[in-house]
């Protein structure tokens, strides 16, 4: 017998994905998630396009149901209540406002319809606009209002209600780059502000790491990984991880005895067992012999410029080390380069990864 | 992103649906049941089911009489309504002129005035211009009724269009002509096939405006008007059935085209390099 | 881009014609309204008689109450039948729905000759009805009131108008935004809440056009009462048809028909701005 209430896994969880597994026709678009999310955290789940994160959004907001696999939201069963019963709340990726209602009214739909009481919820509407600077808005409608205006009342209407979780269904995808800026940091004041638990479902891996106490990488309706966005970037789990935050080399090559030589490069110490690996080192990690001071366990290899890209402070440099073997490099910008140079890299910035 | 929301679950309503949808059809039904019925239209259940209705229904001279007349008045109603709708469409398209607000409700007026005024109205014109009731009247008044949808669906067409095509045929030398002919008309050809099936079908029904414009021939409504002064006989049903075929068949060929044609431009547009 | 040549040659057609066929034609009938007849001849002498005798004339001021109201439920009837239809196709139909969408339209395309005499030969005392009726032994002689009735004409042109109310509400529903639905839910709004705060309010402008195109087809309607409707379902335009034939007057019919067209003209307007209004785009 399901029970339908039992105590949380682990104290401060809000939020537990079991085994949840999605199919739409012949598609598995979700295969066996497990996630928990703890209470007042800010999570993100990134992917690209078709990795199923807004799927399991949707999921936990109750629009679809899960083929197989349970959602416990705060030790009760949340799979098997309908969207308005559910304690979440969403703030939809093109908005959804109500275009026969005022902003007002958009923002005091979801009190409204649970019969609260009037001059409650005026407070509340008030609050909410107020929170999100939009209460000269107050009367507009919403077709007379900016992307950016908008998506701030959707933001209002959603949590004027109060809801233990808010889902964020790509909702700065349709604004500008500044506008969009803005609104992550002001996003992420708010959650702060507020302890509302927040989760997050973007494409965009800045995006991510800017906003995300912990980030939930999806690929191919799978979890590849979950961490910090710290962790994910300096310890990525998998060459898609490493590859989809941020930027990377892949170096491959057979562990013998601790270390390793991929194409041109020799690594000395490197973890783990003798094999076939593959090893993540950041761009920003490789040194130009010129900067550094050389220790004995750096890997160093030369290589010719092909390519040098100006970012303002950095420089981009595609190194071609030979037999096909190419390189990125990120240094402090210092003019035109050409020629043979020589790099080098710590073998603690070489990541093994798995495939 | 996800595909369409799961359907939910609504017995209630269902069965509403199901029964509005036997009341819009159940009256065609027992219609087609009983002209295969012997003994006529009326008790229940029909029993000794025959052709005989049908048989008598293809010796009847008078009827198909009556089916060349509306062939002919729709056919001409047909090109009449297409050709003037087709210009109407382009004047409220292009043109500005004095009146053009007017112009396009007047235009409209036909669609939703009851019949009788239309068919009084010109019958009114008729007898003060001198003109006689007869099926040459009938086609006027179908023809000049009918242009509002011509224009309608041919106007939505033009602004479905796009325009940079003209300007393009222009552009390499084409002159106005020829740039009508060549490329705004097979823009127009969904319009114009759509407008035309539909023109075509309400003059065949067309029975308030015909009813006064009338005189010694009849039109297939009107014949079948008239023998339902005199009684029911289940020929009428049998009648009544072969014109619910030909309609069906007539929307089986409709959608057809439709989807082919779309289908064909989807396939020419991804074949093009 | 378009020459003058060019739009002259494309309007002026159009409005020479319809200037002849239409326009002068509704002024010629507007003209007769105000003209009287003689000694089975109309005289073209300007008064408002006929106007007075409509109004002032329990007998044709009867009818045309009778008329709204058989209008009237009408377009109730097909409202009630045609929303909850389309609603089902709109939101409950799936994959389904393009094929029942056809199926609605269908019966559109044939006769309404065709649809009324169905009706004629079910309801009638040895009509169809009635032996099935008997058959099933619930009754044991014909139900009178079944033809030639209101009743009768109610049927016969809800039956006939259910599809067209259908149309424009269909259209309307489809038009609304699924994340609106899903928003109203998220927000804690159940089936019933959301179709009265959100769908109901969003499909006005197409329930008001279905609504208006029902009533007014109806009003003018004369040939469902000479099918169906017998001597108590006469509706305005029967009156007009016999003032054009038997009982020769022919500019009180054109009174009559110009007030038909007053009424239908005042309620297409009215319809337009209401649907304008609540349009919210």
């Amino acid at each position: 017998m399901n029970a339908q209430r039992e105590g949380s896994a682990t104290p401060g969880t809000l939020l537990e994905v079991r085994g949840v597994a999605k199919r739409f026709g012949a598609r598995d678009v979700l295969k066996n998630i497990s996630l928990n999310i703890a209470s007042g955290e800010f999570l993100t789940l990134l992917g690209e396009s078709g990795s199923g994160k807004t799927t399991l959004l949707r999921l936990i907001a109750g629009f679809e149901q899960p083929t197989s696999g349970e959602i416990w939201m705060s030790g009760e069963r949340l799979d098997t209540l309908p969207p308005f019963k559910r304690r979440v709340n969403t703030v939809f990726q093109h908005y959804a406002l109500f275009p026969h209602l005022s902003v007002r009214e958009n923002v005091a739909y979801g009190l409204r319809v649970k019969k609260t009481l009037a001059n409650e919820i005026d407070g509340r509407v008030e609050e909410a606009l107020r929170m999100v600077k939009m209460q000269e808005y107050a009367d507009s409608r919403p077709s007379k209002l900016s992307g950016g205006q908008q998506q701030r009342v959707a933001l209002a209407r959603a949590l004027v209600n109060r809801p233990q979780l808010l889902l964020l269904d790509e909702p700065l995808s349709a604004l500008d780059a500044n506008l969009r800026k803005e609104m992550q940091r002001e996003l992420k004041a708010l959650q702060r502000e507020l302890g509302i638990t927040f989760l997050f479902v973007t494409h965009d891996q800045e995006e991510a790491m800017a906003l995300s106490d912990r980030i939930a990488l999806l690929r191919d309706g799978a979890l590849e990984q979950v961490a910090s966005a710290r962790e994910i970037y300096a310890h990525p789990a998998t060459a898609y991880t490493a590859q989809f935050i941020g930027q990377t080399n892949l170096l491959r090559g057979e562990v013998r005895g601790g270390s390793t030589t991929c194409g041109a490069i020799r690594i000395l110490s490197v973890p783990g067992p003798d094999g076939p690996a593959i090893f993540s080192v950041r761009p920003e990690c490789i040194k130009h012999c010129m900067d550094a001071s050389m220790q004995i366990q750096y890997a160093r290899f030369k290589g010719t410029i092909r390519q040098q890209t100006y970012a303002g402070a950095t420089e981009l440099l595609e190194v071609d080390c030979g037999n096909g073997q190419v390189l990125r490099v990120r240094i402090s910008a210092r003019g035109p380069m050409s020629g043979e140079h020589e790099f080098a890299f710590s073998s603690e910035d070489a990541i093994r990864v798995r495939e | 992103m996800s595909s369409c929301a799961p359907v939910r679950r609504a017995p209630l309503l269902v069965i509403y649906a199901a029964l509005v949808f036997a009341f819009i059809y159940l009256p065609i039904v027992v219609l087609i049941l009983y002209s295969f019925n012997r003994d006529g239209v009326g008790g229940f259940p029909p029993r000794h089911l025959t052709l005989d209705w049908y048989r008598r229904l293809f010796a009847d001279g008078p009827i198909w009489d009556a089916v060349l007349n509306s062939l002919i008045v729709a056919a001409g109603s047909v090109v009449l309504s297409l050709t003037l709708g087709l210009l109407a469409a382009l004047a409220l398209d292009r043109a500005t002129f004095p009146g053009k607000a007017l112009f396009r409700r007047l235009v409209l007026l036909p669609l939703i005035l009851p019949g009788i005024i239309t068919g009084l109205s010109l019958l009114m014109f008729a007898v003060i211009a001198g003109f006689q009731r007869s099926l040459t009247l009938v086609f006027f008044g179908h023809g000049t009724a009918l242009i509002s949808v011509a224009t309608t669906e041919i106007f939505a067409g033009l602004q479905k269009m796009d325009h940079a095509q003209e300007e393009a045929s222009l552009d390499l030398g084409a002159t106005p002509w020829q740039t009508f002919w060549r490329v705004t008309l097979p823009n127009l050809r969904l319009s114009l096939i759509a407008a035309g099936l539909l023109i075509f079908t309400l003059s065949m029904d067309e029975l308030a405006v015909t009813y006064f414009l009338i005189g010694s021939e009849n039109t297939l409504p009107q014949e079948i008007w008239g023998r339902l002064r005199r009684g029911i006989t289940p020929e009428i049903n049998a009648v009544s059935s072969l014109i619910f075929a030909v309609s069906v068949a007539l929307i089986i060929i409709w959608y057809r085209m439709r989807t082919r044609g779309l289908g064909a431009d989807a396939q020419e547009l991804l074949e093009r390099p | 881009m378009y020459s003058r040549a060019y739009k002259s040659i494309v309007s002026l057609p159009p409005l020479l014609w319809v200037g002849l066929f239409l326009l002068l034609p509704y002024a010629l009938m507007l003209a007769h309204s105000f003209w009287a007849v003689h000694e089975g001849f109309v005289v073209h002498e300007w008064n408002l008689r006929n106007y007075h005798t409509l109004f002032s004339n329990p007998v044709y001021a009867g009818v045309l109450f009778r008329t709204m109201r058989i209008a009237a439920s009408v377009t109730l009837c097909s409202l009630l039948l045609g929303y909850p239809l389309a609603y089902y196709l709109s939101f409950h139909a799936g994959v389904r729905k393009d094929l029942l969408y056809q199926l609605v339209i269908v019966p559109l395309w044939v006769s309404y000759l065709v649809r009324g005499y169905a009706w004629k030969t079910i309801l009638g005392s040895e009509g169809v009805l009635n032996g099935f009726l008997q058959y099933l032994h619930l009754t044991h002689e014909p139900v009178a009131f079944l033809l030639y009735s209101p009743f009768a004409v109610v049927l016969m042109l809800t039956h006939i108008y259910t599809p067209f109310v259908f149309l424009p509400i269909y259209a309307a529903l489809e038009h609304i935004p699924r994340p609106l639905i899903e928003a109203s839910q998220d927000l804690g709004a159940g089936s019933a809440q959301t179709f009265l705060r959100v769908i109901l309010p969003l499909s006005t402008p197409g329930l008001l056009a279905g609504a208006t195109f029902a009533f007014v087809l109806s009003l003018g309607d004369f040939l469902a009462p000479l099918l169906v409707g017998g001597a108590s379902g006469t509706m305005i335009a029967n009156v007009v048809q016999s003032l054009f034939g038997a009982a020769y007057d022919w500019p009180l019919g054109a009174a009559i028909s110009v007030c038909i067209l007053i009424i239908t003209i005042s309620l297409l307007v009215l319809s337009e701005r209401l649907e304008k209004r609540w349009s919210f785009k």
